[in-house]
């Protein structure tokens, strides 16, 4: 538990709770926005961006995969906007409709393309890669101060704590304007405040979460951690910055605990292999959400 | 003076000139001119549909007119935002939401607070003293989700009082209320009223619209009637609004 721990699980387990808490944290404003599936539209669509953008740069890197992702994002605005105008669907159908198709010919561009040299593949977009995220210079919990061995981590990890530093702040610092604009956009822009900015900020906020955390965590975590911690916190407190923090716990718990589960769960059970860290992190949130609604103290009745 | 003598001189605390406003290619005021008289209590009638709602809206700038202008005290409403106190429509809301009364009513404290100015034991106490007002301040730690329908539209109106505005901007502010909520509603719109502010508020029962305002605009999508309750509140202006259905 020592050397093993470092090398092995801190690392996937701390960006895995990196990337739950970052999507958690905007997550709070759709949920009561009542745009929660835009959380889960944003991580579909921007699958063909990221590989288109993959393809073009054959590398894995945060710039031109958020430039794909916005790529998406806009492409995907501009077809449910004609499919809606021109083919006379109700706004569900053609959103729907346009996330699952993007998705999808995501799936196909990624089969296509001859990506095996790098792990960006279906699985790999759906699951991420979080048990091979290791940290190889690691010898010991003396590794985290030594800062040779430090400038071996997986880059993922700087990555996501950059990300999560920067949308913690970003909500720490608007704040006011968040929750008055989401409670009564009316009133907000009574008082001056550009209400239609600070939607677009949150849904941009959610994709830059979505993005960064889509390499190594993949987009089951993503959709997630968008609505469970969020939803579950909202049934622990009849108060905005309560429930922010409480998101923010369960995201970490079912980041921590699902990855423990998935490495050790199976054993305990005498099955002979670990599960998908990905996928039992994202169960994991699920369960907290269910007993929450069973046994918080301000479900509704 | 005559209103239209108050905004040239820049004294009408909200004037309008040539609105129109549309919803996509659905026309819903056209041409509207209002002046309104400091220190007057004026209601806005008219039928459902008349544009009552989105005449407020556009003169806060939370509706953009296609045309026409909107001045409080002679200067662009941007320009007034301090002055100026909003009461949406409470169903505009969604109650559910995560918050106490006081907190909701400390949002009325925006504009002095600031971004991230603290809140203080002097703005707790002056947002504890405006549900003071309204009968509310037995409330201030509530989930707003708790209160009935009356009680909701008393702290929608201390989060404007603690606005601290010379103009009141009311949607429908009797609406679904109780008794109760309706008389201390308007006793302190006619306390802001007899402290020389000026309160507009959009009204739907005819009947008390002589025992509670002292002014009316008729609209009916263009401007009908406008004056005293005496001269403008007329069997023929009615009339003229809702078209031949009226019994005052």
């Amino acid at each position: 538990m020592g050397a093993e721990f470092v090398m092995l699980s801190l690392p996937p387990m701390v960006i895995g709770a990196l990337a739950a808490m970052a999507c958690a944290l905007p997550g709070n404003f759709l949920l009561l926005r009542r745009e929660a599936l835009i959380g889960d539209a944003i991580s579909h669509v921007v699958l063909p961006g990221i590989v288109v953008a993959f393809l073009l740069t054959g590398m894995v890197a945060t710039g031109p995969m958020m430039l794909g992702a916005a790529g998406a994002a806009l492409l995907a605005a501009v077809l449910i906007a004609t499919i809606r105008r021109f083919g006379g669907v109700e706004p569900g159908a053609a959103m729907g409709v346009v996330f699952t198709t993007m998705f999808a010919g995501g799936v196909l561009l990624l089969e296509q393309s001859n990506t095996a040299s790098v792990h960006l593949d279906v699985e790999h977009a759906l699951y991420g890669n979080l048990e091979s995220l290791i940290w190889i210079d690691a010898v010991g919990w003396g590794s985290l101060l030594d800062p040779r061995a430090l400038a071996g981590l997986p880059p993922e990890l700087p990555r996501m704590a950059v990300t999560f530093a920067v949308v913690a702040v970003l909500t720490a610092l608007l704040w006011r304007p968040l929750k008055l604009s989401t409670f009564d956009a009316g009133f907000a822009q009574s008082l001056g405040l550009p209400t239609g900015a600070i939607g677009l900020g949150v849904t941009l906020a959610a994709a830059l979460c979505a993005v960064a955390a889509f390499d190594a965590v993949g987009s089951i975590i993503v959709i997630a951690m968008f609505i469970c911690p969020p939803a579950a916190a909202r049934l622990m407190t009849n108060r905005l910055e309560r429930q922010v923090a409480w998101s923010l716990a369960f995201a970490l718990a079912s980041a921590v605990l699902g990855y423990v589960l998935a490495g050790y769960g199976p054993l305990w059970l005498g099955a002979p292999a670990s599960v998908s860290a990905a996928g039992m992190i994202a169960t994991v949130s699920g369960m907290i959400l269910a007993l929450a609604a069973v046994f918080a103290p301000h479900r509704k009745a | 003076m005559s209103p239209r003598d108050l905004n040239d001189a820049g004294l009408s605390p909200l004037a309008v000139r040539g609105l129109t406003v549309a919803y996509g290619a659905q026309p819903v005021l056209q041409g509207v001119d209002m002046t309104t008289v400091p220190g007057a209590m004026t209601a806005i009638i008219g039928p459902n549909g008349a544009g009552k709602s989105t005449l407020l809206k556009a003169c806060l700038g939370v509706v953009k007119p296609l045309s026409g202008q909107v001045s409080a005290w002679g200067q662009p409403t941007s320009r007034q935002r301090d002055r100026i106190a909003y009461v949406p429509q409470r169903a505009s809301v969604d109650w559910d939401f995560p918050t106490r009364v006081i907190d909701v009513v400390l949002m009325g404290m925006y504009r002095q607070l600031g971004l991230l100015g603290r809140v203080r034991a002097r703005h707790f106490k002056q947002a504890q003293d405006c549900l003071t007002r309204v009968g509310m301040q037995d409330f201030a730690d509530r989930q707003i989700g708790q209160l009935s329908g009356g009680q909701q539209q008393r702290v929608f109106l201390a989060r404007a009082l603690a606005q601290e505005a010379d103009l009141y901007l009311l949607d429908e502010p009797f609406a679904g209320v109780d008794a109760a909520t309706e008389s201390a509603i308007i006793a302190v719109l006619h306390g802001l009223r007899d402290a020389g502010k000026t309160v507009v508020a959009v009204h739907h029962d005819l009947s008390t619209v002589p025992a509670y305002f002292d002014r009316v605009f008729l609209i009916n999508r263009t401007a009908q009637a406008e004056g005293p309750v005496d001269v403008a509140f007329t069997p023929e202006t009615l009339q003229a609004t809702y078209g031949g259905r009226v019994h005052v």
